[in-house]
């Protein structure tokens, strides 16, 4: 059973981020794209990572794509990619250099040496080391609250600072005559301010 | 049902690595800056699926919670990043890498 499914949600995984890189069409690389993440979440909970696959769906698939959908309908679906290569042969070396990626990956992969393959004495996900250590969600709290408070608390800055970021990002310069006609000048002013 | 056939760890891996290249060459690839986004996405998520794998089969809840933190991280990218892509669009009216040569020296 464990094995069919995991074939099974593999081979989803895989189809749908082939259907990202190859789709003409951004709404269509975006659904891809949530096809990957649920995936990719079954393949947690088979992990048994309950509360990341929970996450998953809901940061991942739930806010993230559709941040994606909201831009793209903003900018809008209807313009063509240009497909005439700038830079020579640069489609055949970057699937050669991926493949590269590929091989060396998983070449890693069969020698623990590449990643030093032992435990510290931390939370176990099954099993209890003395008391009782609840589910999932509750063994990933003790690990964050304690071992990883700091970079907790970096978590919230970082997302303070990207929430300021982004509002003054989009906010755009206030007048909407400098965005059509001289967008040069205006975009090193916005710089320069 | 299929006998003694076990998912491994390396099973994962090997899926992770796969994830991680297609992502690769999608950034390397695709010029429309949102795919590219995606793609940044696929990889991210690639590495999220290797460090469940290590802490199944390690028996540690700490590579979870490194999930935990890659997922803020990614929110906070997008964030900037799709604010980044609209005033971009606002200004140059496209949205290919090409159109954002303005940085090259």
């Amino acid at each position: 059973m464990t094995v069919v499914l995991f074939f099974i949600f593999a081979a989803s995984s895989l189809a749908g981020a082939g259907g990202v890189v190859l789709a003409r069409n951004p709404v269509h690389s975006a659904l891809f794209l949530v096809q990957t993440l649920l995936s990719v979440a079954v393949l947690f909970l088979m992990q048994d990572a309950e509360l990341l696959a929970a996450v998953q769906v809901i940061v991942y698939a739930g806010a993230i794509v559709i941040l994606f959908l909201f831009v793209i309908m903003l900018i809008g679906v209807d313009r063509r990619e240009v497909l005439t290569e700038n830079l020579r042969f640069q489609r055949p070396i970057a699937v050669a250099l991926g493949a590269l990626v590929l091989a060396q990956i998983i070449f890693l992969t069969g020698h623990t040496w590449a990643t030093g393959a032992t435990t510290s004495s931390g939370v176990p996900i099954n099993g209890s080391s003395g008391g009782d250590l609840g589910n999932n969600i509750q063994r990933v709290a003790r690990v964050l609250f304690t071992d990883f408070l700091w970079p907790f608390e970096l978590t919230a800055l970082l997302l303070v600072v990207a929430v300021v970021g982004s509002v003054v990002l989009a906010r755009g310069s206030g007048d909407s005559a400098a965005t059509d006609s001289d967008a040069g000048a205006s975009a090193e002013v916005e710089t320069q301010s | 049902m299929i006998g003694d056939f076990q998912i491994t760890d390396t099973y994962y891996l090997v899926l992770a690595a796969s994830l991680f290249s297609i992502g690769a060459v999608g950034v390397l690839v695709r010029r429309n800056v949102l795919v590219m986004f995606m793609s940044i996405e696929l990889m991210l998520n690639a590495v999220n699926l290797t460090f469940v794998a290590f802490a199944k089969s390690l028996n540690d809840t700490s590579g979870q919670v490194i999930v935990f933190f890659t997922l803020a991280v990614a929110a906070a990218e997008v964030a900037v990043g799709l604010a980044i892509i609209v005033a971009i669009f606002r200004r140059r009216r496209g949205m290919t890498a090409d159109d954002l040569r303005v940085l090259r020296g």
